[in-house]
């Protein structure tokens, strides 16, 4: 992975120095809370209901053992004890005091990591593809361009303050991992026909209040380009954007106003200028990045393991986790492992400091010493031998981090929600486990089969609830909190937005109506076919007639 | 005590700023409408009397762009001498004030306004005037300009800065040094970290 170099060391090292004054300016009454709330959330640091809460960038989801276990000191010293992972492959601390922030950065910056431009109205953590590097669908590995993008959207002096937040995301496979459809820009990087890497450019996706996904404003972009046409969309964005209604800011709404033609014309027309500017990639400088990205040094394995065989044919509980978290490798021999961190009935995501030590030695043991943290809120191992394989398993069922129910419908990804969040309308932590209790049963959860069901406390769609096969929205109707359903969302390159079934339930009815959309899903489907696929065939009225009519019973 | 940096200095302010009167009870603001309209929803602009009625003084002033519109001739002579500074609002499209203005570098100092800190505009700004409209001259932020703006006004090609009155602009001063090697190329330094070093 990317390793710091004097110039990456020193920026972060400054940006201690500069935070730190920041927070002594407030502290002494020198700033007001709304100046200091914009600097504070351009380093991640939000006033929550119980404390402020501190996002650490973890660019495009990649951690080394050394700076996960940092992170399990930082979480054991300066806060409870435990970290979340959120939907932007970062890592948030529930419980910091505002005080401790600049010695906890400085911290951080000990192993190359900070919290720059972790939230605020600015561009955001690039995201990607978990298994980028390992995939064995993977045309081009975006880690470098990811890098190269971080560096310069860091302290863009243009776009410091721009109407609102501002996500990208990089994606190199024939499936889509990385959501790009639902970001502000996405690039999709594919080999054109004269072989060349080149850029699919979508703009103005996003979730949030106004679900839109984006549209492609470019078929084909040499990567060369991918800043300076990047400034050009920002840079229209950041002149017209609507800056009087936070709701209506982000670039989405722009891009409908306008329309996509008129959007692009103008696009196209500023890029004229910065086109071939000195932002535009070289060989030499995608190279240079890209030597951190290069590939392990494996070992020239054969494509079976007798013991990984046998362990899987006398031990059920490790051939079911196989099933789930274990994952197709480019390279023979070798596997990518998803740790799950939804064990049926704790807070999705959540971590501990002493499972973030257990992961750090595993990632040593058997990794190469590296993890990637998936936007699903799970942590990977990206290149694990066969022959390992059981081995891990038992280290990491110990730890409680292998739930064999990755892509199940207790993979839920949930946002803090009420619990934490000053944003949320409703809790959806409680939800999420109520859920995961209800389908406890291992055989009926893997019978039930792929499942995404995705939980957001509020209309700002940290949950990703959108795209969630099934997504359960928290509502406040008159100061209680309720729950909208949506099923037909998706991820991937056939993305959709789910469509909502009718009206909202209760936290306690939650558990009850997941099990009767299962329901019609087991009595529907044919023997292929996943929920989402179903949902598609049947539409939403079946669902939407046994929930309600259920409802309607029990209410007689 | 002056709050005006220039050129990693503090000095004095030889500009006066010219504001047009209040008129009554009524400012304009511009209501939501079509998409057009987006960047002028809800900000101030001068009505016509209050533009007519803005009484100019002798000396170096910094006018602002639709007073300077209806001052044109007026104002020539005064342009050539040196004496006059056009102030434009991050709300106002900059394309169109160049359009009208012709030559901008007839101008001795440009001064871009902004109402809020968190308006980023005047970035995009800064950069169109030094990068494609080739500016020479001064060019100055002012309004709510406050230290944790400065390194990137001065990366997007302010070289002056008016300091909120509250404000210390001595504090500010060291602002301008927060980073050492940014990694982007920008108005002021072109050329990216790894064009400039061996990385």
């Amino acid at each position: 992975m990317y390793k710091y170099d004097a110039i990456d060391q020193q920026l972060v090292n400054e940006r201690v120095a500069q935070y730190r004054d920041q927070t002594n300016r407030y502290l002494a009454g020198e700033l007001s809370e709304d100046e200091f709330r914009p600097l504070r959330l351009q380093n991640g640091l939000y006033i929550q209901r119980q404390a402020p809460m501190l996002r650490v960038a973890v660019p495009y989801g990649m951690l080394s053992s050394k700076q996960l276990r940092k992170l399990g000191d930082i979480a054991k010293k300066y806060d409870k004890g435990y970290g979340h992972f959120s939907t932007r492959q970062n890592l948030q601390l529930n419980w910091p005091k505002l005080e401790d922030v600049p010695e906890i950065l400085a911290e951080l910056a000990t192993v190359e990591m900070h919290a720059i431009q972790t939230s605020g109205n600015c561009i955001r953590n690039i995201t990607t593809d978990q298994f980028a590097g390992v995939a064995p669908d993977e045309v081009i590995d975006p880690r470098a361009m990811a890098e190269v993008m971080r560096q310069w959207s860091t302290f863009h002096p243009e776009f410091a303050l721009l109407p609102r937040k501002f996500k990208i995301a990089v994606s190199g496979t024939e499936q889509d991992r990385a959501i790009v459809q639902a970001h502000d820009i996405g690039m999709e990087f594919y080999k054109d026909a004269k072989g060349e890497t080149a850029i699919k450019v979508w703009v103005g996706g996003g979730l949030g209040r106004t679900p839109i996904l984006g549209t492609v404003i470019r078929e084909h972009l040499e990567w060369q380009h991918a800043l300076t046409y990047c400034e050009a969309i920002i840079r229209v964005y950041n002149i017209h954007g609507r800056r009087d209604n936070a709701y209506k800011a982000r670039i989405k709404i722009l891009v409908k106003a306008l329309g996509i033609e008129d959007f692009k014309q103008q696009v196209e027309a500023e890029w004229l200028y910065l086109k071939d500017n000195p932002n535009t990639i070289t060989e030499a400088e995608l190279a240079r990045v890209g030597q951190h990205f290069e590939a392990m040094p494996y070992e020239n394995l054969p494509a079976h393991d007798e013991s990984f065989d046998s362990a899987i044919a006398s031990n059920p509980a490790f051939a079911a986790w196989v099933k789930r978290c274990v994952h197709a490798h480019k390279q023979a021999g070798y596997r990518a492992v998803t740790l799950s961190l939804k064990p049926h009935g704790h807070a999705p995501g959540d971590i501990t400091s002493a499972q973030m030590s257990v992961v750090a030695d595993l990632a040593d043991a058997y990794s190469f010493g590296e993890v990637r943290a998936s936007h699903e809120q799970n942590l990977i191992l990206a290149d694990v031998k066969l022959s390992d394989l059981f081995q891990l398993w038992e280290k990491a069922h110990a730890a409680g981090l292998a739930t064999p129910n990755i892509g199940l419908l207790t993979d839920i990804i949930c946002c803090p929600g009420g619990d934490f969040c000053s944003l949320a309308n409703a809790k959806s932590i409680p939800i999420a486990e109520a859920i995961q209790m209800q389908f406890d049963n291992l055989d009926y959860l893997h019978d039930i089969g792929d499942l995404e069901l995705n939980i957001s406390g509020c209309m700002n769609a940290c949950g990703h609830h959108h795209v969630g096969h099934i997504g359960i929205l928290g509502v406040d109707k008159d100061g209680s909190e309720w729950y909208q359903v949506t099923i037909g969302g998706k991820q991937g390159n056939d993305a959709s937005i789910g469509s909502v079934i009718g009206p909202s339930f209760s936290a306690e009815e939650m558990p009850g109506v997941v099990q009767r959309l299962i329901e019609v899903y087991i009595k529907e489907r044919t023997p292929e076919e996943r929920f989402i696929d179903t949902v598609r065939r049947i539409g939403v009225p079946p669902f939407k007639a046994h929930v309600y009519a259920s409802k309607e019973a029990t209410n007689v | 005590m002056s709050n005006l940096i220039k050129d990693n200095a503090i000095v004095a302010d030889e500009w006066t700023r010219v504001t047009p009167p209040t008129l009554g009870e009524e400012t304009v603001r511009k209501q939501a409408g079509k998409v057009v309209l987006f960047k002028l929803t809800g900000e101030e602009t001068f009505s016509a009397e209050q533009i007519a009625a803005t009484k100019i003084p002798a000396g170096k002033v910094l006018v602002p762009f639709s007073v300077w519109c209806a001052n044109k001739d007026a104002l020539a002579s005064r342009v050539s001498q040196g004496e006059v500074g056009l102030l434009v609002a991050t709300h106002e499209a900059i394309e169109d004030v160049i359009t009208e203005v012709k030559d901008i570098n007839a101008f001795a100092l440009v001064a871009v306004y902004v109402e809020r800190f968190a308006d980023g505009r005047i970035f995009t700004i800064g950069n169109l005037l030094r990068t494609r409209y080739d500016f020479k001259n001064e060019l100055r932020a002012v309004g709510d300009v406050l230290r944790d703006q400065l390194f990137f006004l001065k990366r997007s090609g302010f070289n002056s800065y008016l300091i909120r009155a509250d404000r210390s602009a001595t504090e500010a001063l060291a602002s301008l040094k927060d980073f050492s090697e940014p990694y982007q190329g920008a108005v002021d330094i072109a050329q990216p970290a790894w064009r400039r070093t061996i990385r």
